[in-house]
């Protein structure tokens, strides 16, 4: 029904001064984060006033949280088509991708910034318990949870207080799940104090011919509001995600969700119950912008309408009205499309794992969201007005002219005041961004499911894969999650294309194929201009890598105004990426066996310009400055498949990618993870900067690999035929990292700065939340 | 033999359990529901881990009241043999079926890593197949570990060497640092006098295949498989007789 001849209800608030879309109070547009202009559109588009509900829903779906306005011309550039894509992005929950057997692995990574911003541990856990709905909601079980967090430093209390709740908050709701959280990063930087960046994916795994829906179709069937009752809490949740963080915001507590993993647990177990019994049509879980959301978009997806009445919503507490209601984001809750006839059959089977349901609603064939309190409407509104109808902002973004200047810094000028190779390499091993997360992921369930090969701690994780008869596939997947903030922020286009091809060298590093990536874009307030320029470029360069090294983009979140007082997050594209690998045991990161022959494969630069935006720079001396490498695709391409065909034909024992804190890092983690050394030696430098260059520049596409010594040969020439060059640094052997003439280091004095880096720099004692 | 794996509303061990005991050793395996006293002719019953009922109030302190945790007793109180794993041990020490209590890891923080154990007592139904003093590499998950008990009571588990297994060095040192959670005189697991109910907080199940770390948890499960083997060897003999 076009929206002119919408039938006079209720709904419809008389056309009076209050309500002016010239006179509308400048509050009640803030309440909802839209604009006058967007206010002027809805108008004109609804041809009424909406009333105070239905501004609302349109705060909600026209948010960009969910509305994606200013990102979703740009996402359009991603490749989102491959041979093994069974669900595009955007077509469901999440995306899917076809391993074989009959089944799909189904993942997503989604942002949880501003509410861990101001209420850490539910901050965190409420986004590891939305992403898990995603998964769930599709009918597949989640085997993985990874999380990719970024923080202000810990010199400061309250980016020491945001640490250990977001942490103990991942924890708290992953492990009482039982899904393993089995890898992800963390990075600290200046420009995420106050505004700290918690992104969760979940890896589901499910037979593809039994995906179920998000789509509500089929007038008459009933539609059922499952689990957690619905509260006050999270209203207006997707739009303060949609707006910068301020004095104000601490205000903004209450519009941070609450979690009860324990809720979730059942939910999911119920819902994977109810994937097989035929009797619902599609399912919706309520996440951002609650009930509003979940309702418009399975409806819209289904071609349908739903017709519901609030009365019939359990509620937490007394006196909540319909916009309550519709904006609460209430945790736990889902949304259940049944066939008629089957309600109590619905019903009864979550009532078996104690959850609550309700049928508040039905499916009508009018493509409009209906809500009624009793027999009164209370809002009625086309639902492509709320999808379809949500308004893109294309901008001509502009290149920041600091960068410029960034550019120009002198590497020379570090000459100055070089410390020993022995020392920089020590210290970079106990910055916080680079030492060891044992103490972080020790809290973290990273085994329950019994299909963690590879837990977190190398390049990427490895999970076998069982199907649903429960036997071995003899296939397994690596996941990782990688962005690089600094890089990105130096080098908007690069950094977007290197955080995709740093993520699918982590897989093939595990000697797994890469299939397909799920995305997080945390940038800041895309109004501003150079902020639009990074948001474009880096999807770009994201676009141009993921092109062409085959993993297309199945899904992914949009995270801006990632700012607090006014300034901005470096620029942070998170990829979480699954590889397959099949009839093979994955490939370890850290060396085997003493006499192997360690070979970098990449290469081994001693240019000074390697050390833009590096960790040496900015751990050292305190800089974020230069331009950093510039990624070749072709070369990273090459890379991969040298790697990936040498470790199929049984020639490699170990790879592990260099890339933060160069060759010396890279070395010495294959040493730290192992226990055992590295006997080599470097071709005489002249240059003491050429010395650090090559030590810790950090020129892209490089892989650390150690091999029998009978490979050796067959390895170098499989990697002259590439075109790949080879460098041979040496040999496993005694207990330290000896590379003649630059550096010799214990093993042992790696291993306690490594291992120790984190808790010195967050003050030993202090446990994460609980 | 035929295994009955209890599932509360928020147990998540269950399906590793399943999975180790079916697919991995080939035996019968079957879940039973909270709800439910029929035990299903079960050979041994395996309380698994997770957060049962949210760990509310304390881990195991809702579960206990579970109308199966009555008909675990009574088939305990027959001799049949019950094993319980992490959040199975703060059940059984709930329902009273074990001396002693699960406290907070000292560390005030949820840990999960592998852990070394050192087998205290060889001659029990769970333990038969090791070796004296064996070592085994086993994980750990959990947030509520450190078990505490009155000195009493702890001398008394002791004497009647009822201490199952402890936290020790990879050479089977019972020190502090190996330590985990705290746990009085590193214990890691106990048995019954009657020897036919044990718990641990260790996850045998997590280790039954090496391609997932290591293979000792089947120790446990395998001397299991053996001791009703052999009881069912008995009973038909005196059948027969």
């Amino acid at each position: 029904m076009p929206a002119d001849s919408a039938p006079t209800t209720n709904a419809a608030t008389p056309h009076n001064a209050a309500n002016d879309p010239l006179t509308i109070d400048q509050r009640a547009l803030d309440e909802v984060a839209l604009t006058r202009d967007e206010y002027t559109e809805i108008v004109r588009l609804l041809g009424r006033v909406p009333n105070r509900l239905e501004l609302g829903l349109f705060g909600a779906m026209w948010s960009e949280h969910c509305g994606y306005k200013n990102s979703r011309p740009l996402l359009k550039r991603f490749p989102v088509n491959g041979a093994r894509v069974l669900l595009k992005a955007g077509a469901e929950n999440a995306g899917a991708v076809d391993i074989g057997d009959g089944l799909a692995v189904v993942m997503k990574i989604e942002s949880h910034n501003h509410p861990s911003a101001i209420e850490p541990y539910q901050g965190a856990a409420t986004g590891v318990g939305g992403i898990v709905r995603d998964i769930f909601t599709m009918g597949a079980r989640p085997i993985a949870l990874l999380d990719s967090l970024r923080f202000g430093p810990l010199s400061e209390p309250r980016n020491r207080y945001l640490f250990r709740g977001i942490v103990g908050g991942v924890g708290g709701y992953g492990n009482c799940l039982g899904i393993p959280t089995v890898g992800g990063e963390i990075y600290f930087d200046a420009s995420y104090s106050g505004n700290p960046l918690v992104n969760a994916m979940c890896v589901g795994l499910i037979e593809t011919n039994t995906l179920i829906p998000a789509r509500a179709e089929g007038a008459g069937n009933p539609v059922l509001v499952v689990g957690a009752s619905t509260g006050r809490d999270g209203i207006h949740g997707a739009t303060f995600a949609s707006v910068e963080l301020d004095e104000a915001s601490e205000e903004r507590r209450p519009a941070v969700q609450v979690g009860n993993p324990f809720t979730e647990k059942l939910l999911m177990e119920a819902c994977l119950e109810l994937r097989d019994k035929g009797w619902i049509v599609g399912m919706q879980d309520l996440g951002a912008a609650g009930m509003t959301s979940s309702t418009v978009e399975s409806a819209h997806k289904g071609n349908s309408g739903i017709d519901l009445d609030v009365l019939r919503v359990p509620r937490r507490e007394a006196g909540m009205t319909p916009y309550d209601i519709m904006l609460s984001e209430s945790q736990e809750r889902m949304l259940v499309i049944a066939r008629d006839g089957h309600e109590e059959d619905v019903r009864a089977l979550f009532a078996r794992w104690g959850l609550h349901s309700e049928v508040i609603g039905q499916v009508i064939a009018e493509p409009v969201i209906r809500v009624r309190e009793g027999v009164q409407v209370v809002a009625d509104v086309p639902t492509t007005l709320l999808t379809d109808a949500v308004p893109a902002y294309i901008r001509e973004g502009e290149r920041p002219d600091a960068l410029d200047d960034l550019w120009r810094f002198d590497m020379t000028s570090l000459a100055a005041r070089l410390p020993t190779a022995h020392d920089a390499l020590l210290r970079l091993l106990a910055s916080p961004d680079l030492s060891s997360r044992e103490d972080v992921y020790r809290t973290y369930d990273t085994m329950v499911g019994s299909n963690t090969v590879i837990g977190p701690g190398s390049d990427a994780a490895v999970l076998r894969v069982r199907d649903a008869s429960d036997h071995d596939t003899g296939k397994a997947i690596a996941v990782c999650t990688d962005g690089n903030g600094r890089l990105t922020y130096l080098d908007p286009f690069n950094g977007g294309a290197l955080a995709v091809a740093e993520a699918a060298r982590n897989c093939v590093c595990s000697g797994a194929t890469p299939l397909a990536l799920t995305n997080c874009l945390n940038f800041g307030n895309p109004e501003k201009l150079d902020v639009y320029y990074q948001l474009a470029q880096a999807i770009d360069g994201m676009a141009a890598a993921a092109h062409a090294l085959e993993t297309p983009v199945i899904s992914g979140n949009v995270s801006l105004y990632n700012e607090s007082f006014g300034k901005a997050i470096y620029p942070t594209p998170v990829v979480g990426m699954v590889g397959l690998i099949e009839g093979r045991a994955p490939t370890p990161s850290a060396f085997q066996r003493e006499g192997d022959v360690v070979v970098l494969l990449g290469d081994a630069s001693r240019d000074l310009a390697t050390l833009g935006g590096s960790a040496y720079l900015a751990a050292l001396y305190d800089t974020v400055a230069g331009r950093p490498p510039t990624l070749d695709l072709d070369r990273e391409r090459t890379l991969q498949r040298l790697t990936l065909d040498t470790i199929a034909a049984g020639l490699i024992r170990s790879a592990h990618d260099c890339s933060d804190g160069g060759l010396a890092v890279a070395l010495a983690e294959c040493c730290i993870w192992s226990g055992l050394g590295l006997r080599g030696q470097l071709a005489e430098t002249a240059a003491p900067l050429e010395a650090v260059a090559l030590l810790f520049g950090e020129a892209p596409s490089r892989i650390v690999v150690s091999l029998a010594p009978e490979a050796e040969d067959e390895v170098l020439t499989r990697a002259k035929a590439a075109g790949v060059p080879v460098t041979r640094m040496g040999v496993v052997a005694g207990d330290r990292l000896a590379l003649s003439p630059l550096l010799d280091v214990p093993a042992a004095e790696l291993h306690a700065a490594w291992r120790n880096g984190l808790s010195r720099a967050l003050g030993a004692g202090v446990p994460v939340m609980e | 033999m035929k295994f009955g794996v209890v599932v509360f509303p928020g147990t998540w061990s269950d399906k590793d359990c399943l999975h180790v005991l079916g697919p991995v050793l080939g035996q019968e395996a079957v879940s039973i529901w909270h709800e439910d006293t029929d035990l299903q002719n079960c050979d041994c019953v395996v309380l698994p881990g997770g957060f049962s009922y949210g760990d509310y109030l304390r881990p195991g302190a809702i579960a206990r009241f579970a109308p199966v945790v009555g008909a675990i007793k009574d088939f305990a109180e027959r001799g049949g043999l019950v094993l319980g794993i992490c959040n199975g041990f703060q059940i059984l020490l709930e329902a009273g079926m074990l001396p002693g209590a699960l406290l907070r890891n000292e560390s005030l923080e949820f840990r999960c890593q592998w852990v070394n154990l050192r087998i205290e007592n060889v001659e029990t139904p769970f333990t038969r197949l090791c070796r004296p003093g064996q070592v085994l590499r086993i994980p750990i998950s959990h947030g509520d570990g450190n078990y505490f008990a009155s000195e009493e009571t702890l001398d008394a588990l002791e004497t009647s060497n009822s201490v199952l297994a402890r936290y020790c060095t990879a050479g089977g040192e019972v020190t502090a640092d190996a330590n985990p959670n705290g746990s009085r005189r590193n214990i890691a697991g106990i048995v019954s006098p009657g020897r036919n109910v044990a718990a641990m907080m260790p996850h045998p199940e997590r280790c039954g295949e090496a391609l997932l770390g290591g293979e000792d948890g089947r120790l446990i499960f395998n001397s299991i498989i053996a001791a009703l083997a052999e009881r069912q060897a008995a009973s038909a003999a005196l059948t027969s007789v």
